[in-house]
């Protein structure tokens, strides 16, 4: 059990001339589940790769567990790993596998036993161990290397994209029991995905990286509703965060409305030092209202496209010129060219600079459940 | 249920499409088919062929080295044995000088095998990991070694040989040979170690190993095969090497220099058993070797 501390880390690839780690400090709580999430080459891999000690970092220090770990071999950080190709050595058996990190500390055959028994139990493996991994599945290697890495009881747990060579189904199912498994064990755990859904159902806390920096770290609720950047924004969700262009000015009855091409939309007076400067509005499509009338605060829209996903309806309309996902029930209808009115809620309001795309500090308290 | 009452004037619904339509489908073309056994076909007699073209001189040799000078002489020959006798072959292996010169290519063979994977294996392994200035230009550079003729190469290489004071010896034939098998040990080595996924290295190396560590349980393991393969090309290169060999040794010849040097003087019936005493062991080197060129875990490495 340890925490993990990473201070201003710098990767500079030779040859290379934009960092793919910039300046990064993050602390993985002990115990705690966090997740790196970001598009592919934004440097989630990087950072992982110098906390396990597979790539050395530019600059900056690496600590697990109060100890100094920046330019130490892998094998001397106390940690394990488990790798999104599986990893899992064709040449040894099952059980082989599974006591690799053991019979490398030279633990006694009979704790290897034990233990490589009670980890295939866990992850229901026991009648495979005397297999070659070309014998299994694609779903039993990676479950095989998931064993690997827990037998060692080590500091630190680390997996890069662990789900991401498993076919749908066997993703979702192994998601549940990796998240049920490692919050049995409690160790400290840094997680790579690039699948939003995988980062939000499984980490306690999830970092949003681009271009080598962290954009936003904060539990994955947060992350979803209060994205600190456009980009977070954009990046989670399916669709993503819709975003409003536009301007707001204060009313003479001391209200705010965020202007749009002949619609203006009820916004938080907070915003009133704002006015008459270009702004954008990010709203999540399922937190938009949707309704056949005028009622007060709705603005007009019109409909251009319907798509039923069978649990939900998707619209895509069009907003004073702008496009605009919402989401309705799955019993919805609406036919393209519809008049439908629109209606936001402050709470499901945030509020961003157009210019530097970083959310304004807009006091807008979270949904509570309505009475 | 009671009888429904008749039905409001609702839109026609569209009539539930039937799966497969009633029209009649054109015959099925079989000739794609027969197309496609002919080919297959053609792919075996090709196959039978080539295998005739490597096989049978190879039994016809055998042949002529088991059969009495008699027979040999007798026209026409016949295609498979009538007069047995290994006279001939007992006469050759008794001459002087075919026992030593036997262990000294198979002394040769194995050492030049031993030196190249030692030298040209590491070699390989840097090529397929690291990315490094000149990478390339090493690569192409390697096969330079080989564009030299040989005879260029020896002649120089016996004078310094003869003042090392190692002319005549099996270590000078060595070392000649490794210096001919390295490009392609360095190459085929770099491809073998290319194929084995980086990541099982990093899996190694995470639990426990050292980087060497990592590279002799997990990438040694794993690479067998291709260093076979590697290997069977190594042995037979030497074995069948004779122009340096010949310039290199005056003495301790190998077989082949051995055989190049004395047939020529020889009746005809030692040309066939000092053919086939060139050709067997060779072929047993590459049988025992085939085992770990086909795949050892049941599956490709990935």
């Amino acid at each position: 059990m340890a925490e993990i501390r990473v201070r201003n880390l710098v990767k500079l690839y030779p040859g290379q001339r934009s960092r793919a780690n910039d300046d990064i400090s993050l602390d993985v709580a002990d115990g705690e589940f966090l997740v790196l999430l970001g598009p592919s080459g934004c440097g989630k891999t990087t950072l992982l790769r110098m906390v396990a000690g597979l790539e050395l970092p530019t600059d900056g220090q690496v600590v697990i567990g109060r100890r100094d770990v920046t330019y130490l071999p892998p094998r001397e950080r106390r940690l394990s790993m488990v790798f999104q190709s599986y990893a899992v050595f064709p040449h040894k058996r099952v059980r082989d596998n599974i006591g690799f990190g053991l019979a490398m500390r030279g633990a006694p055959r009979s704790t290897i036993r034990q233990k490589v028994e009670w980890a295939a139990d866990l992850l229901r493996l026991t009648e495979f161990l005397d297999r070659y991994p070309a014998q299994l599945s694609g779903g039993q290697r990676q479950r095989v290397a998931v064993a690997r890495a827990i037998v060692v009881e080590a500091d630190v747990l680390l997996m890069d994209e662990p789900l991401s060579n498993l076919d749908a189904l066997l993703r979702l199912s192994f998601r549940a029991e990796l998240k049920k498994l490692v919050g049995e064990l409690g160790t400290t755990t840094l997680y790579v995905t690039h699948d939003q859904v995988e980062a939000l159902s499984l980490g306690d806390r999830v970092a949003v990286m681009r271009d080598g920096r962290v954009e936003q770290v904060a539990d994955p609720m947060s992350v979803y509703d209060r994205p600190a950047s456009v980009f977070v924004g954009g990046f989670l969700g399916s669709p993503p965060m819709n975003f409003i262009s536009g301007s707001v000015h204060a009313e003479p009855d001391g209200g705010v409305r965020f202007g749009l091409d002949g619609a203006a939309i009820p916004a938080p007076r907070a915003l009133a030092s704002y006015a008459d400067r270009p702004l954008r509005l990010g709203v999540r499509a399922e937190s938009i209202a949707l309704a056949d009338a005028q009622a007060d605060g709705a603005v007009p829209a019109t409909v251009q496209v319907f798509e039923p996903l069978g649990s939900a309806t998707l619209l895509t309309v069009d907003l004073a010129g702008q496009q605009v996902k919402v989401q309705a029930s799955a019993s919805y209808r609406a036919d393209p060219g519809d008049r439908v009115w629109l209606s936001i809620m402050e709470e499901h309001q945030r509020w961003f600079d157009a210019e530097t795309s970083l959310a304004l500090d807009v006091d807008t308290p979270l949904a509570t459940a309505p009475t | 249920m009671s009888i429904a009452p008749p039905a409001p004037p609702a839109p026609p619904a569209p009539p539930e499409a039937p799966a497969v339509a009633a029209e009649p489908l054109p015959p099925v073309d079989r000739r794609p088919l027969r197309r496609r056994r002919m080919i297959r076909a053609g792919q075996q007699v090709a196959a039978i062929a080539l295998t005739l073209f490597m096989g049978v001189p190879v039994y016809l040799i055998a042949l002529a080295a088991f059969s009495s000078r008699a027979e040999l002489n007798r026209f026409p020959k016949a295609l498979w044995p009538r007069d047995v006798s290994i006279d001939t072959m007992r006469t050759f292996l008794h001459s002087t000088g075919v026992v030593p010169s036997f262990i000294n290519s198979v002394e040769v063979g194995i050492a030049t095998l031993i030196v190249s994977l030692l030298i040209g294996a590491p070699a390989g392994y840097a090529i397929a990991r690291y990315v490094f200035r000149g990478r390339d230009g090493y690569q192409l550079f390697l096969l330079t070694a080989r564009s030299l003729p040989v005879v260029v190469l020896s002649i120089p290489l016996a004078t310094m040989f003869l003042r090392l004071n190692i002319y005549d010896s099996v270590l000078a034939v060595t070392l000649v040979h490794a210096v001919l098998a390295l490009p392609t040990t360095v190459l085929i080595t770099a491809s073998v170690f290319v194929a084995v996924p980086a990541e099982l290295e990093e899996a190694g190396m995470v639990f426990g190993c050292t980087r060497f560590g990592a590279f002799r349980k997990v990438v040694l393991p794993l690479s067998v095969p291709g260093v076979a393969a590697s290997s069977i090309f190594t042995f037979v290169l030497s074995w069948n090497e004779v122009l340096a060999a010949a310039i290199l040794t005056l003495n301790n010849r190998t077989l082949p220099a051995q055989v190049l040097t004395t047939l020529p003087y020889s009746p005809v019936e030692f040309r066939f058993a000092g053919g086939f005493a060139m050709v067997v062991p060779s072929l047993v080197f590459i049988l025992l070797m085939r085992r770990y060129l086909t795949n050892m875990w049941g599956a490709t490495i990935r």
